[in-house]
């Protein structure tokens, strides 16, 4: 009844193209921003920063990334894992070569590296298409694990083979290291997340988006229309893993502070993106992140209610886990193929004329 | 009329037809074995209607993708305004200002009315990735501002209704008309169109009828088109080249094709008793 465009009068195209044309969208939104900044740090504790906050936001990056890629312009990459491995050890490698460099700009680095690294990788989508690209992206994903696991440079000649992300401060805080503080590390990332999010929707709402969107549907048409598939393919390819890439360095430096690379960023990774793009819905901002926190909270609840609440034991938990998301994966897939975005784009279509359907 | 040499001529509803646009010069195209164009020699003058007819197979696609730079022929040569033209990249001919649309719509599917206009401007937006980034500024002004062109063309084909519906979910013939805007977006020096009437009722094909030849006096855009409609194409369009087998047999206003012996032959067949 409240959530319609009646009396939101729109009065240049500006406005009318905005992120949130409807008024409680818009409020929604701010809201939202202000409890992330203002309320949370407050109340926020070691278990919900390590459990679900942290990583939640991490993986958002990472969905963000994947979705420019496969759900935006329509190249399949399983390489995902093998990419934020890239970000990860390229911060190691600068963390550790310039002490002095802050963090905020490590980070951002390392995705320039990652970015670097995906357009290589990226060379061959001109050429195949689809099931093949995502097999060639896989062999990326091998060799890039193999790559940092064979060659001591990239671990530093340390004998355990594992990484370790030294004390890092930003504006005096720390951010990284054993000893920073829950608050510090979730601002620090929201930060980040926000400004990405901010700019993919910036990206994929003008010219390169759309050209990005029109490889993805109709690669022939977009080319006569003066859409460079190479480039474009290339670009996305960089924006990916750029923000993949920064995830890779977050979820190193910031959240898991050591990483032994086969287990950090196995392949395993790159399909629980896949899944959380999957989940959340193709070619969508809003999907990224739920599909991310889809897959980030729903593991810790479910565990929470098998084994905290019906006392089961923790293995016959984690396979029931197994079994519930595979099964919920083949749902969407079957029922909704854009994801939980495109059912909440629904849900609001009804909204808007609730409660008279006509 | 098969005499090219004069600059321009006088339409006999009385548009002035200018200068050639697109010459095509002895065009020849083969797939391994198979010759797809014999050939072939005609010209596109500023300002015409031109079409291009024949049988299922004569080659009248493969000479739209040739045009478009989708094909390379093995001989002959290719001026546009005047000038030879290199072989190119289609997106690099896109540039010089060919827009066409498909026999089978290729639209984006996942995209609104608007987004897949708004595409058609891609060649007309220049701002960099980085201004793209940060959106505030010189993007959202660019949009703006070719939103303004591109609410004109959704004006003109009268298609305002649909703007933010995705095109997967409009019928046919909607389709079409949306694929005739998103080129006319890209405001071409010469449009092609491949079948723009395929698989219409006759009340779509007038619609559609009216306007090409709205575009073509408004903005007095040159059009290409092939169609398989005879009444159509006699009706709208001012020269008439007529394909069989790849080859040309015939060249010139529709009456004077109408008349063409060889062309009466290759459509009704010849009597061999």
């Amino acid at each position: 009844m409240f959530y319609r465009e009646a009396g939101d009068y729109k009065k240049s195209y500006a406005e009318d193209s905005q992120t949130f044309p409807l008024k409680l969208d818009r409020y929604a939104y701010y809201a939202l921003l202000l409890v992330a900044f203002l309320v949370v740090p407050f109340v926020i504790n070691d278990y919900w920063a390590a459990a679900v906050l942290i990583p939640f936001l991490i993986w958002s990056i990472a969905a963000l990334g994947l979705n420019i890629l496969t759900g935006y312009c329509g190249q399949v990459s399983l390489g995902t894992g093998g990419f934020m491995a890239v970000g990860a050890y390229a911060s190691y490698k600068l963390m550790t070569s310039f002490p002095e460099l802050n963090i905020l700009i490590i980070v951002l680095l390392s995705g320039v590296i990652t970015a670097g690294v995906g357009v290589i990788f990226g060379l061959p989508s001109l050429r195949i298409k689809g099931f093949y690209l995502a097999v060639a992206t896989l062999a990326a994903q091998f060799f890039l694990i193999w790559l940092f696991n064979k060659v001591p440079w990239f671990y530093n000649y340390s004998a355990s083979g594992q990484i370790t992300s030294p004390k890092r401060e930003m504006f005096g805080f720390e951010v990284t290291g054993p000893s920073a503080s829950a608050e510090a590390k979730y601002l620090f990332i929201l930060v980040l997340v926000v400004g990405l999010a901010w700019v993919a929707r910036n990206l994929t709402r003008g010219r390169i988006g759309r050209s990005w969107m029109a490889i993805r549907d109709m690669d022939i048409a977009a080319e006569i229309i003066g859409v460079n598939p190479l480039k474009t393919k290339l670009v996305a390819f960089a924006v990916s893993s750029f923000y993949i890439g920064i995830a890779g360095a977050l979820f190193f430096s910031v959240y898991l502070g050591a990483v032994e690379v086969g287990e950090a960023f196995g392949i395993l990774k790159s399909f629980l993106v896949l899944f959380m793009i999957i989940i959340g819905g193709l070619g969508s901002i809003l999907g990224s992140f739920i599909g991310a926190a889809f897959l980030v909270i729903m593991p810790v609840m479910l565990k929470n209610i098998m084994v905290g609440y019906f006392g089961w034991p923790i293995d016959l938990a984690a396979q029931t886990e197994l079994v519930i998301i595979g099964f919920l994966i083949m749902l969407t897939l079957i029922l909704e193929p854009h994801g939980v975005a495109q059912l909440w784009r629904f849900i609001k279509q009804k909204l808007r004329l609730w409660p008279f359907p006509h | 009329m098969n005499d090219m040499n004069p600059d321009s001529y006088v339409t006999p509803d009385g548009r002035t037809i200018g200068g050639k646009v697109l010459e095509m010069r002895n065009i020849t195209l083969r797939f391994g074995g198979v010759v797809a164009i014999k050939n072939i020699t005609f010209d596109i003058r500023e300002g015409e209607i031109r079409a291009i007819i024949g049988p299922n197979g004569a080659g009248k696609s493969s000479m739209l993708n040739v045009i478009n730079g989708f094909y390379h022929p093995q001989e002959g040569e290719i001026y546009f305004h005047g000038e030879k033209r290199k072989p190119m990249k289609p997106y690099q001919i896109a540039k010089q200002g060919i827009a066409r649309t498909f026999q089978n719509i290729a639209l984006f599917k996942g995209m609104s009315t608007l987004d897949n206009i708004m595409t058609g401007r891609f060649n007309h937006m220049k701002t960099n990735f980085f201004l793209q980034m940060l959106w505030k500024g010189p993007a959202e002004k660019e949009e703006a501002e070719n939103r303004e062109i591109v609410e004109k063309v959704i004006d003109f084909l009268e298609i305002q209704a649909i703007r933010k519906t995705p095109v997967g979910a409009l019928p046919y013939g909607l389709q079409k008309r949306v694929e005739l805007g998103r080129a006319l977006a890209a405001q071409p020096r010469l449009l092609l169109l491949d079948e723009p009437m395929a698989g219409m009722n006759v009340e779509e094909k007038e619609d559609m009828s009216r306007f090409i030849l709205d575009v073509n006096d408004e903005f007095g855009t040159t059009i290409a088109l092939i169609e398989h409609d005879m009444g159509v194409v006699m009706d709208i369009s001012d020269r008439v080249v007529v394909m069989d087998y790849g080859k040309k047999i015939g060249d010139g206003t529709p009456d004077e094709v109408r008349n063409n012996q060889a062309v009466i032959d290759a459509y009704l067949g010849v009597d061999h008793g």
